[in-house]
């Protein structure tokens, strides 16, 4: 029966896999299990499935300690009993091999019947050709029908068109990183996209513009998710069927695959966390051989792939906070070890703050740099940053002009807001009408360049006009009381103790006077943030502050619309509260002066430290904006996990190609109920460890898996999902998708578990056996057949919504939330 | 069993006079004077209405915190037999003679002043000697912050209270844990730290990480529990029962109680009625409830009805339609059908009435027996005072494109059909062939030809909308969403069959009755989501800080200013206490580092008993200072200084802690052990120097002339006023 069994499962893999390991006649192997294992079938049915076998370098000390650690696959290199990270000297053999995916060692070495080189060679073979079949799985699905719809869905309108400003090398304005957006501008470029299509709106046609590359970049990167997860639990759990249960969730995942197919960056931000999480697993297993090659290679790769996720979106930060913590648990266990001394404890520390600190940061910088340097030319994303920043860019009007450097009285200047999109400051002929503070000329600002936004510089005390060349220059200092005169009607900017119109709290500012003429509350003080009096004050590096002398309150802007009256520009006020805050901080921008010399302002243009900042600043403000409005639908974090609610990508009506973006159920809720019985599971064990229950070596094995490889993946599911309970900003389904790989990867290691723990509790090793292969059986074809219910939902569908019978998705809306 | 006979009856009484005097003079500090400035200081104003609101037992809502701290506050006022009548509407205004402002002021200051003796308790339970005790009391005796926030009807002192008398009695539990588990006085403690918990919780959220903590180091102490053989699992287990009924279970059911009396206090309807649903208000009594007392139940074919927004934001609202018809272009030169406006109207108006109608009849009154809509059934709205159907069509509403317009149909336009029927969803059903009912029933009214949703877009039309608020059509509904679910509020069987009867009929009240009520729960759940979901106008604030100010002391609060001379109340914290706290705490996390790092190696500098000590110390006073702290960092909300007290708190308990162990572990030699002793007697008397140089700002008893104020402006950053003459 036993060998039955096997000999089916054998020819079932045979079929599927072109070079199945069969490394050793079942029959023997039947034989022998009786001999070793009474009543415990895993070890053989693993070694049946990954071909594992000793390798006769093994000296035979040690080998007696790997068969200790007997429950095989789990125990990995025997660290059943060692801690998290593997002492030097135990688990030699495995080490060598670390590099390849198929070197999964197992330590179940059978001295007795020690296979040949043949077979050894064969089981080799087996494992690349079970990676290689994955991975061609993975490609397959998602290559499928790559180039439908052919037109722009969802937020390809603009990554899409992001990636096609890089090729223009047009400026613009994101709130995520970079380094995505400028791979996804490097495949359109190579694959011969020429930058041309506008990217306007989801469901523009391409035509003839070439989008295959872009998405087939994506879609490669995305792709390789699959494999990775396989490798990452192989590496975990030793255990060829976890990984490979792992890998059908994600292939066979509805949501993964959509998300996989188009220019977006989340399958480049997966890919990199991914990876990541792969090179910190490999490394750790690297760890009883520091300082070797492989050892550097996964640290530093690790590190790089730390940089790619933080490059591509700012909530690759998990993944660094995972990895952080996983050094750090790591270093502590190595300082507590007392053999090492306290150098090499110090060399341990320092290449990983080489490796994990300071190459991620050269490299993010790097991004940056080409981010600047490629993009050189004006475009839409200008007005988000300060003048000084714009004069950096060609076709700019502040680029390569030449303005005198300080400031002086007599000047004719504009002055621009510090807080992004708020302007200039401006007024007109228009007064402020009937009841709304005092009926006098209106101050606004303006985002546009006009000539009612020019403003001359006098002395408070002198109406004398200061260009008469008879006069010698004098500099406008910090600490100066100043008059501003409007340009074009010539009247000072005043404020007094009337409320501003929209902001009741703070003072109502005017245009008051008759050609420059007019009361002791048109006088300002001048003051840079940050300098000392008597300091001259620069043209768009100075940051300046202008205090009303009578009343004490700070001019500002409260970036609130006014009414038609006010021409739908923005309120300007002056606060009392004399906090620092953007809204009331001011630069000079363009500046005249016909008695200064002009200077170039390349001399004033910012340092890369400066612009790397800038550019930070203004993309956390980008993002903390973005925040959902009370009466719009929103997607909430719970909803995620339980696949409550799926987005639209492309099409609404029964006559469009439809895509929806929704995981497939059956996937999603085995992660779901993978969860709570992880943590069931492993909290029962834990509390059975420490009430100090003596657990069967084989269980044990078991539970370290359970324990070591879970809670890293637990922990990973948890880092990427719960700060999105305390963010602000609106929030999609697709955030969720980081935490549902690491869900899947810890459902793999969960089932397996289970299902090793429930066969080792069978008296019957046949029965065991059967139920092991059955249930991981069932579990893949399970997956395999749901996805094909639900495929259309990826792939995309015309014809009838579900609720109608003759529809492909007709019976498997379960929810009503869904709706496709 | 007869024992008393045999033996005499003996009470021993153990006083402690350390903790006598220091009560004593924790009193004297916060009661001095406790009715001074008769006049509303800072955020009394806030607080006060409260109180009012419940001495009138007048409905409320309050965003801010739990009502257990308004409560207590109110039971001050009830004492003192304040009648509520006073106008809580400026800072400084004096108060009538009817307020009794020492009793409502009475109750913080209590809990001030026993704050001082528990100081001590704490360090002594953590097993620190006499001498720290002391020392930490009489910190909190001289921190002039603490006392300012005590003598008025403010909340911090309150959960100060709270928070400490939780870690206090966490500790005596676990020390009797060691020598008697299930003892009386065990259980007394450990009920207590439940119960002081969910108290600190129900006068502010932010008690909620007090009681964290406090279950994190309980959550350990089990821990160690579960790993000590020596135990039986069945006694294991009924110790966890015991920590989970009382640490768990306890605080709840008294979280729930709070709300209970809370509710069962204000039972009138007041101004913030509209905030919450219909339900809830028509269980209020006046208000809502007398106007919907009585009404039939069941909605029928030919009821009219108001129907009104469940979500209500911006603003609560009833579906509206009036004459004025939609303009043909819009000012952005989009056209619009020119039909009849629909609004949502956020007041009572005769407008806001519908007819229900069968469409297969002509009918538009009830029949008689009447014939009940249910889930499902199709129906049309007609708008009481024009008679015209509600209806929506592919037209892009007004000021969100993307959805439908909704409108009154006109039939001039006959290039556009009347789309008038809708079909009813009743959300909360409770089966397929549920009946609309008043009030209770929230239905989606979904259109039949486009299957678009009657939604609230939360936007106001311009002045030719009158500025109500936009309805339209959604189409693309993603599921349930408030703004979409409408109620009826108010409701009646039409008898008119004319229209003009109509008119009058709708313009006269509703009146019959049946008597409806919530359950407590459900009245429990909608307030407190109303009161987390409640917006904080996040109006910036003359005296608001940020956390970063607070460790340095960089902000102060002007709390009252006497309106003629210069006597001012200023919330300044004792500049040494909290420098030298701070220091401690940086101090405290270098050495545990140190230490944590050395004994890795296996290097023991302390002796293990102390070591715990040493651990479980800064575990509750530097960790209770962080999560007092730390969280403010991510609340949107404006914060002030006091919003560091709770924090501050725990950082002086650390204080001594740090000290102590300075003196016993690292000054080596008598001699250095005598020197670093003077040299805490010298910081402490610069600490008292301190507390009685700001005194007069602490009490504001006292005017100081202009200069005497400039040369207490230590820092520029406090804004103590002076008096321009």
């Amino acid at each position: 029966m036993l060998c039955a069994t096997s000999r089916l499962l054998a020819a079932r893999t045979a079929t599927a896999l072109p070079a199945q390991p069969r490394g050793r006649g079942p029959g023997a192997r039947c034989r022998r299990r009786e001999l070793h294992f009474p009543g415990h079938p895993e070890l053989d049915l693993d070694d049946f499935l990954t071909g594992r076998l000793a390798r006769p370098s093994v000296p035979v000390g040690r080998r007696a300690i790997l068969r200790r650690g007997r429950m095989p696959p789990a125990v990995g290199g025997g660290p059943a009993r060692s801690e998290l990270r593997p002492r030097r000297g135990r688990c030699g053999p495995q080490t060598a091999r670390v590099v390849g995916p198929d070197e999964t060692a197992k330590p179940a070495a059978r001295s007795r019947k020690r296979p040949g080189w043949g077979s050894r060679h064969f089981e080799a073979a087996g494992r690349w050709a079970l990676l290689a079949l994955v991975t061609l799985l993975s490609f397959a699905t998602r290559f499928h029908r790559l180039d439908e719809p052919p037109h722009v869905c969802w937020d390809e309108t603009h990554f899409g068109k992001m990636g096609s400003y890089y090729i223009n090398r047009t400026f613009f304005f994101d709130v995520h990183p970079p380094l995505g957006k400028m791979l996804i501008g490097l495949a359109g470029y190579l694959s011969g996209y020429d930058g041309t299509f506008l990217f306007q709106k989801p469901g523009d046609k391409y035509e003839h513009h070439n989008y295959m590359g872009m998405r087939g970049f994506c879609a490669f990167l995305g792709s390789l998710l699959v494999p990775f997860a396989y490798l990452i639990v192989l590496e975990l759990s030793k255990s060829l069927p976890a990984a490979l249960l792992t890998a059908a969730l994600l292939t066979f995942d509805t949501g993964c695959l959509t998300l996989s197919q188009y220019i977006l960056l989340d399958p480049i931000l997966m890919f990199f966390i991914m990876a990541a999480m792969l090179s910190m697993v490999k490394y750790n297993s690297c760890a009883n051989r520091p300082f070797s090659a492989p050892w550097w290679f996964w640290l530093s790769l690790t590190g790089v792939n730390l940089a790619g996720a933080l490059g591509v979106k700012f909530v690759g930060l998990f993944i660094i906070l995972q990895v952080g913590w996983n050094t750090i648990s790591d270093l502590w266990h190595l300082f507590g070890d007392l053999s090492l001394s306290v150098v090499t404890v110090g060399k341990h520390l320092t290449a990983r703050i080489l490796c994990l600190i300071v190459l991620p940061l050269t490299l993010y910088t790097a991004t940056y740099a080409v981010h600047f340097m490629v993009l050189n030319k004006s475009g839409p994303g200008d007005g988000f940053f300060s003048s000084a920043f714009q004069a950096r860019l060609s076709g700019n009007n502040l680029h390569n002009a030449s303005i005198p450097e300080h400031l002086a009285y007599g000047s004719v200047i504009t002055v621009k807001n510090l807080r992004m999109a708020i302007g200039y400051l401006h007024s007109h002929r228009h007064l402020y009408p009937e009841g709304i503070g005092a009926r006098q000329q209106q101050v606004t600002t303006y985002l546009h360049k006009d000539y009612n936004n020019l403003w001359i510089i006098k002395k408070h005390n002198t109406n004398a006009d200061p260009l008469d060349p008879s006069l010698p220059v004098e500099f406008v200092r910090h600490g100066d009381i100043i008059r501003l005169e409007h340009k074009e009607t010539s009247r000072n900017l005043h404020s007094h103790y009337h409320e501003a119109p929209l902001t009741r709290k703070h003072y109502q500012v005017t245009g008051y006077g008759i050609n420059g003429t007019g009361d002791s509350n048109d006088f300002w003080r001048i003051e840079v943030v940050n300098r000392k009096f008597g300091n001259r004050i620069k043209v768009l590096r100075s940051r300046i502050r202008l205090i009303h002398l009578v009343t004490g309150c700070v001019l500002g802007s409260s970036g609130k619309v006014l009414p038609k009256w006010g021409w739908e520009q923005l309120e300007v006020t002056c606060t009392p509260y004399l906090k620092e805050t953007l809204n009331s901080i001011w630069n000079v921008e363009d500046h005249i002066n016909p008695k200064l010399p002009n200077i170039s302002l390349d001399v004033l243009q910012p340092s890369f430290p400066e612009v790397l900042l800038e550019s930070h600043m203004v993309m956390i403000r980008g993002n903390n904006g973005l925040k959902p409005k009370d009466n719009e639908f929103t997607s909430k974090p719970w909803h995620w996990p339980v696949n409550y609610q799926g987005l639209r990508f492309s099409g609404i009506n029964d006559t469009d190609f439809r895509v929806y973006l929704l995981g497939n159920p059956v996937v999603w809720w085995l992660n779901l109920l993978s969860i709570a019985l992880y943590l069931l599971l492993g909290s029962i064990i834990a509390v059975a460890v420490q009430r100090g229950a003596h657990l069967p070596a084989e269980v044990e094995g078991l539970t370290q898996v359970l324990l070591r490889g879970g809670g890293q993946l637990l922990l990973g599911w948890i880092l990427h999902y719960f700060p999105f309970f305390l963010m602000g900003r609106i929030l999609y389904f697709h955030h969720y998708f980081p935490a549902m790989l690491f869900s899947s990867m810890l459902t793999g290691i969960l089932w397996d578990t289970l299902l090793r723990l429930w066969a080792w509790s069978l008296a019957s090793s046949s029965l065991a056996r059967g139920l092991y292969v059955v249930g991981n059986l069932s579990l893949l074809l399970g997956t395999a057949y749901s996805f094909y219910l639900f495929h259309p939902l990826a792939y995309g569908m015309v014809g009838p919504l579900a609720q109608d019978p003759r529809s492909p998705m007709a019976g498997l809306r379960w929810l009503e939330s869904w709706d496709f | 069993m007869l024992g008393f006979l045999k033996h005499p009856v003996v009470v021993t009484a153990d006083i402690n006079l350390n903790v006598v005097a220091l009560t004593a003079m924790g009193l004297l500090s916060r009661l001095w004077q406790l009715s001074y400035p008769r006049a509303v200081v800072f955020d009394e104003v806030y607080y006060g209405q409260y109180i009012s609101f419940y001495m009138k037992r007048i409905f409320f809502l309050d965003g801010s915190g739990p009502p257990f701290g308004h409560m207590l506050l109110a039971l001050g006022g009830y004492l003192g037999g304040f009648d509520g009548n006073f106008l809580w509407n400026r800072i400084g205004a004096e108060y009538s003679s009817n307020v009794p402002v020492w009793s409502l002021r009475l109750l913080p200051a209590l809990t001030g002043a026993l704050s001082v003796p528990m100081a001590y308790q704490i360090l002594s339970e953590l097993g620190f000697s006499h001498c720290a005790a002391m020392g930490a009391a009489l910190l909190m005796l001289i921190e002039n912050a603490l006392i300012t926030q005590s003598r008025l009807m403010l909340l911090e002192s309150v959960l100060i209270f709270f928070n400490l008398l939780a870690v206090l009695s966490y500790l005596k539990f676990s020390n009797s844990q060691k020598q008697r588990p299930f003892s009386p006085s065990w259980w007394f403690w450990l009920t207590l730290t439940g119960v002081a918990c969910s108290c600190a919780v129900g006068v502010k959220y932010v008690g909620v990480f007090t009681y964290l903590l406090v279950l994190a180091v309980a959550g350990v102490h089990a821990w160690h529990l579960i790993g000590d053989r020596s135990l039986s699992n069945v006694s294991v287990l009924c110790h966890l029962l015991a920590r989970a009924a009382a640490l768990l279970v306890v605080p709840a059911a008294m979280y729930l109680l709070f709300f209970y009396v809370h509710l069962s206090l204000v039972y009138r309807s007041g101004p913030h009625d509209q905030i919450m649903s219909s339900a809830f208000q028509a269980s209020l009594e006046g208000g809502l409830a007398r106007i919907t007392q009585g009404q039939p139940l069941e909605v029928a074919y030919g009821s009219q009805v108001t129907l009104k927004n469940v979500l209500g934001k911006p603003v609560p609202c009833w579906l509206h339609s009036h004459q004025s018809t939609y303009p043909m272009i819009y000012e952005n030169g989009r056209g619009s059908s020119h039909q009849q406006q629909v609004t949502c109207y956020p007041f009572k108006d005769v407008n806001n009435w519908w007819i229900v109608k069968d469409p297969g009849r002509h009918q538009l009154v009830v029949s008689n027996p009447p014939r009940p809509v249910r889930h499902g059934d199709v129906v049309q709205l007609v708008h009481g005072m024009t008679t015209r159907f509600l209806n929506t069509h592919d037209v892009a509403a007004p000021l969100s494109p993307h959805s439908q317009e909704v409108s009154c149909y006109v039939d001039y336009n006959i290039s556009m059909p009347s789309q008038n029927l809708w079909r009813l969803d009743i959300v909360n059903r409770d089966s397929d062939a549920g009946v609309w009912k008043t009030i209770l029933s929230e239905v989606r009214l979904v259109h039949v030809n486009t299957s678009a949703v009657l939604k609230l877009s939360g936007a106001h039309l311009p002045d030719w909308g009158f500025r109500q608020l936009e309805v339209v059509g959604e189409k693309l509904s993603r599921g349930y969403h408030e703004s979409t679910v409408w109620n009826v509020e108010e409701h009646r069987y039409g008898k008119s069959q004319e229209q003009k009867e109509r008119e009058v009929e709708l313009h006269s009240p509703t009146q019959m009755d049946v008597h409806r009520n919530l359950s407590f729960l459900a009245r429990f759940l909608e307030l407190q989501w109303r009161m987390l979901t409640a917006k904080s106008d996040g109006s910036e604030h003359k005296y608001s800080s940020s956390p970063l100010d607070w460790v340095t002391l960089d902000t102060s609060i002007a709390y009252w200013l006497h309106p003629r001379t210069s006597a001012q109340i200023h919330l300044l914290g004792n500049v040494v206490i909290w420098a030298s706290a701070s220091l401690a705490t940086v101090a405290y996390t270098l050495l545990l580092f140190w230490y944590l790092l050395r004994r890795r190696r296996k290097i023991c500098d302390l002796p293990e008993d102390s070591w715990l000590r040493w651990v479980l110390a800064g575990a509750l006073c530097a960790g209770g200072w962080a999560v007092n702290y730390v969280p403010f960092f991510l609340m949107e909300k404006t914060l002030f200084l006091y919003h560091y007290l709770p924090a501050l708190t725990f950082q002086i308990l650390l204080l001594p802690v740090v000290l102590q162990h300075i003196s016993d572990h690292l000054c080596r030699t008598q001699l250095l052990r005598s020197l670093f002793g003077a040299l805490l007697v010298a910081w402490y008397s610069c600490a008292c120097h301190v507390f009685n140089t700001l005194r007069p700002l602490t009490y504001g008893d006292k005017s100081l002339s202009p200069s005497e104020l400039k040369a207490l402006r230590w820092k520029d950053s406090w804004d103590i006023l002076i008096r321009k003459y």
